[in-house]
């Protein structure tokens, strides 16, 4: 028996050998063994993602593990795919950052290892133990990441607030799951199912303290993914860590966030459509409209990119909002590009430097077309994508999500997405005035380094090109999303 | 013939030459040079490929012609697929003429990134040529949506002074409407099943759905159009845009309002097209009149051939929601010799503007007297603008006013004094510049036309002569697609109306005039 829930959480498990063996190897070989390190880590974030895919669940039907603890099933398979290739090249964005910045320490490819097992137990928590346990092991590794440079006020400013809004949530996300099990009588998700389908079919009214349990539990997961009202820290956060570490928090952690939210909402409290979905509405909404707003006053790049990570997330809400089958796969989908997206925008962001000074303001990316042709050309890719102008991937992102919004006949809801779509787009189209129409001030410089141009190369090329084949990863994603919502 | 995918390759020949140019290193100077070479190779290929399109069409059928389907996004109903009926085709036409003229007339004009400049027009014309060629509304939007992107670089990086401003204010409002047109896609995929265009006109949409489809649609393609009173990115755009931008501008990208409107708002929501009429005519009379005595304060050529341009947009929004064959015919054919004289009005502008860097109305004067080939060519596609018999501009007005009368009498008597008004800025126009005294000391060693740009007006002229003598040729290709539309719109609002293909006693005076139809 344990046998087989072994081999069934056989990437967690591995995942943590290698982050505490690679811990072991930093510890004792010291400094220097920090690029040794990153580099065995990504390999192993690599062999996690072989055994992923290979692993049960993910072809079968899903398969649970530590009586019930623990579900793996092709949703789980295809969200913990996403996070591990986030991880990973935001491990690679990462190498050169710190080496250049002379701050290169092992710690950070190991936390970012626990941080990348804590993600990976959230997408596949089926209890809300475990779901708590991998929101702390994945939050707790992030504060420290975020002050990753203690020499530096702003990045200890970030992992502090960081951390104490952090705090203040997993006490929500816990409140709201002690009143979920008082008034359920259980932790696990198909208990709770049961629990509301036989108050459903004896024609009860939904029990008040699971509701405000679950509210409590939605305030949590919004603030894991920076929604509307609870995004406060994300801009401060996103200013103040160092670039690889926003990189990161912009893309894995959110794709691992909104997987468990996905899973919490449609599983244990599908019968609850009707209640949830008003609160998810009005989540989405506010994050758009905030989003497309309040970026247009940016100057600072990263902060720029927080906004626009909140307006996303309100984008890919609207398939939660919807609460069918075609939402989750919208919102699958939109997460799988919204990743590609900003790992391109941030390996960019990186490359942003001036006399070997990392800059951050817009303003520094005048003129980039004439000094850096190709650079300022997938940077443009990036932001015409994220604006969700055809013929790039970002619009197929958004014909899929306001597809589930219509479907499920949010009118109101998309018509609003759409608007703050079209007002989102003023900023990002601003970056490409920098680049294209003003003459250069002070040149960026070059090269960028091999990581960096792979990473540009690799995911400008796939958002450029998505739409000849974009069958397979619409077919992953209607998997993913069939295996979850039947 | 049909054995290969012609329209395919109309519409991504240019990218590759986009690719070729991408590819060139060296020199600043030989790459600004063989960037021009290619880009205008690449577009006369393009043309000729796209004549055989022309003459491998089949007259006097209303069904998609070299229909090309292939599976896009699997499962979903949503495939690539393209064709053209007798409406389209004479824009994907009109497209590929107009951008080898555009290259040559940036020839010289534009001096900075020249490569990045014939790369943007290459993707443009891929874009326009694909938008008119698709035949699923997905691709549809894919290219209609796409064009924005390389238009925004050309009038941003190449346009005048406040290029930014317009260039921004051009963008977000065409994608503002767009969206909308996006959700209805999606509503109307949702309705059907599929995108593919032909079942979508097949399919009938409910009532109380097309109401809302239809203000979608109107809110996308007014502006694009554009429509009194989403018109007002378009004389900013016009002016801050280079030369050869608005030309395609004017040429091309106001057609695509028009495009929408006849192949999407009314043959699938007939019902709404009804009830929304009397909405059309009102703002497209506004439009005619308000435009034109505009136009007439203008100071700026430019900004008074944009806003004439709103003005005979407005006659083809009439003569589209006539829903008669001459009405829409004549719209059509408009559209088409707009598309021709704008162009040309925006070259003439450009001739002079090259020269002397302004284009305020009072710097110029007496130009008769040293460039008489450009006060000639300029004559001719002035009186084209106004609409005089013998040249394009003619037919469609007056097919307009014909189908325009039969449905509406006020209407018809409102949008002929736009026709007086044309008539007046444009020849005050051309009194004011052409005629007078030579006063200004810097006109008096300013150049007549060279050889490049003969050769850009001569195909233009020759057209706008042929179009205006000999309309039969267009308007062949066109009547059996317009003839369905009408029927099956009829048909499908219940309306009592002449049967589909009666064209009646004007059919029977246009082939005692022009025989051979």
């Amino acid at each position: 028996m344990i046998s087989a829930d072994l081999a069934i959480a056989l990437p967690e498990l591995t995942l943590a050998c290698l982050g505490m063996a690679l811990l072991m190897l930093g510890v004792f070989r010291g400094k220097d063994a920090s690029r040794l390190v990153s580099g065995l880590s990504i390999a192993g974030l690599l062999l996690v993602f072989a055994l992923v895919l290979l692993g049960p669940g993910f072809a079968g039907g899903p398969a649970t593990a530590f009586d019930g603890l623990f579900v793996v099933d092709g949703f789980a398979g295809f969200m913990k795919l996403l996070v591990l290739l986030a991880s990973a090249a935001a491990m690679l964005m990462a190498l050169r950052y710190f080496e250049h910045e002379n701050a290169m320490r092992f710690e950070y490819p190991v936390l970012m290892l626990f941080a990348t097992l804590g993600m990976l137990m959230m997408v596949s928590a089926n209890d809300l133990i475990s779901l708590y346990l991998g929101v702390e092991l994945q939050s707790l590794a992030l504060y420290v990441v975020a002050a990753i440079r203690r020499d530096s006020l702003r990045s200890t400013e970030a992992g502090l607030k960081y951390f104490v809004l952090g705090a203040l949530s997993s006490g929500m996300l816990l409140y709201g799951s002690s009143l979920i099990y008082g008034f359920a009588g259980t932790t696990g998700f198909a208990g709770i199912a049961q629990v509301l389908a036989d108050a459903g079919a004896a024609g009860e009214a939904p029990s008040l303290g699971l509701l405000i349990g679950l509210v409590f539990l939605v305030a949590g997961l919004a603030f894991k993914v920076s929604a509307v009202p609870f995004h406060m820290w994300t801009p401060d956060v996103y200013e103040g860590a160092p670039t690889p570490v926003t990189a990161f928090f912009a893309t894995a952690p959110k794709a691992a966030a909104m997987a468990l939210f996905v899973r919490v909402m449609m599983g244990p409290f599908g019968e609850f459509v009707a209640q949830w979905q008003q609160i998810i509405v009005v989540i989405s909404i506010a994050s758009m409209v905030l989003g497309a707003f309040a970026a247009i006053n940016q100057t600072n790049i990263k902060r720029l990119m927080a906004y626009s990570s909140i307006g996303h997330m309100g984008f890919a809400l609207i398939g939660l909002a919807a609460g069918t089958q075609a939402g989750v796969r919208g919102l699958v989908f939109y997460i799988a590009i919204y990743l590609v997206m900003n790992l391109g925008t941030f390996a960019c962001i990186l490359c942003m430097r001036q006399k070997d000074v990392m800059v951050e303001g817009i303003e520094d990316l005048k003129g980039l077309s004439k000094t850096n042709p190709m650079l300022a050309l997938a940077m443009f890719i990036f932001m015409f994508s994220m604006a969700g102008i055809p013929p790039m991937a970002g619009f197929m992102a958004k014909l899929y999500v306001f597809m589930a919004a219509i479907q499920a006949g949010l009118y109101g809801l998309a018509v609003i997405g759409v608007l703050a779509s079209a007002v989102g787009a003023f900023y990002y189209l601003r970056i490409v005035k920098f680049m294209y129409f003003d003459e250069p001030a002070e040149a960026l410089d070059r090269p960028i380094g091999r990581e960096m141009t792979f990473v540009v190369t690799v995911t400008g090329a796939a958002i450029l090109i998505f739409f000849v084949v974009p069958g397979p990863l619409l077919e992953s994603a209607t998997a993913a999303a069939s295996a979850l919502v039947p | 013939m049909s054995g290969w995918p012609i329209l395919s390759l109309v519409t991504f020949l240019p990218l590759v030459g986009a690719a070729f140019i991408l590819a060139i290193r060296g020199e600043e100077e030989v790459v600004a040079r063989n960037a021009r070479f290619v880009a205008l190779w690449t577009t006369l290929i393009t043309f000729v490929l796209s004549l055989f399109i022309w003459f491998g069409f089949e007259r006097g059928t209303a069904a998609f012609q070299f229909v090309e389907r292939v599976e896009w996004i699997p499962g979903t109903g949503i495939n690539y697929a393209m064709g053209v009926d007798g409406i389209s085709m004479l824009f994907v036409l009109l497209s590929t003429v107009l951008t080898p003229l555009c290259i040559l007339a940036s020839w010289d004009a534009i001096k900075t990134c020249v490569k990045e400049y014939m790369i943007a027009f290459l993707v443009l014309e891929t874009m326009m040529v694909g938008m008119f060629c698709a035949l699923d509304f997905v691709v549809f939007y894919f290219f209609y949506e796409g064009v924005l992107i390389p238009m925004f670089l050309i009038i941003g990086v190449w346009g005048g002074e406040r290029r930014i401003y317009s260039t921004f204010k051009f963008f977000l409002y065409t994608l503002a409407g767009s969206v909308l047109l996006f959700l209805a896609l999606i509503a109307m995929y949702l309705e059907v099943g599929t995108t593919d265009i032909p079942t979508m006109l097949a399919y009938d949409f409910p009532a109380g759905m097309q109401t809302w489809l239809w203000l979608a649609l109107f809110a996308s393609f007014a502006v694009k159009i554009p429509m009194w009173p989403f018109h007002t990115w378009l004389p900013d755009a016009h002016v801050e845009a280079p030369t050869a931008g608005s030309v395609i501008l004017a040429g091309v990208l106001l057609k695509m309002g028009g495009y929408g409107f006849v192949r999407f708002s009314l043959p699938m929501l007939p019902d709404a097209s009804v009830y929304f009429t009397p909405f059309i005519f009102v703002l497209s009379i506004v439009a005619v009149i308000y435009t034109s005595l505009v136009a007439l304060a203008q100071e700026d050529m430019k900004k008074l051939i944009a806003y004439s341009s709103v003005a005979h947009m407005g006659f083809v929004t009439i003569g589209i929601f006539t829903v008669s064959q001459q009405g829409l015919e004549g719209a059509i054919f408009l559209m088409l010799s707009h598309g021709v004289v704008s162009a040309a009005l925006f070259l003439i502008v450009g001739v002079v503007y090259d020269r002397m860097h302004t284009r305020l109305i009072e710097r110029y004067g007496g130009l008769v007297e040293r460039m008489p080939a450009y006060a000639l060519a300029f004559m001719i596609f002035m009186l084209a603008g106004v609409g005089l018999p013998g040249t394009s501009g003619f037919v469609g007005e007056f097919l307009v006013l014909v189908g325009v009368f039969q449905v509406n009498t006020w209407v018809a008597t409102l949008a002929t004094s736009g026709i007086i008004l044309g008539a007046a800025y444009m020849l005050y126009l051309y009194r004011r510049v052409i005629f007078g005294a030579l006063g200004r000391v810097d006109l008096k060693a300013i150049q007549d036309l060279n050889p490049r740009e003969i050769l850009v007006f001569a195909p233009l002229i020759a057209l706008v002569f042929w179009m205006g003598i000999y309309p039969m040729s267009f308007l062949d290709v066109m009547s059996a697609s317009v003839a369905n539309l009408v029927g099956g719109q009829q048909a499908a609002a219940g309306l009592a109306g002449p049967a589909p293909g009666g064209d009646g006693a004007l059919s029977d005076m246009l082939a005692a005039l022009w025989p051979g139809r």
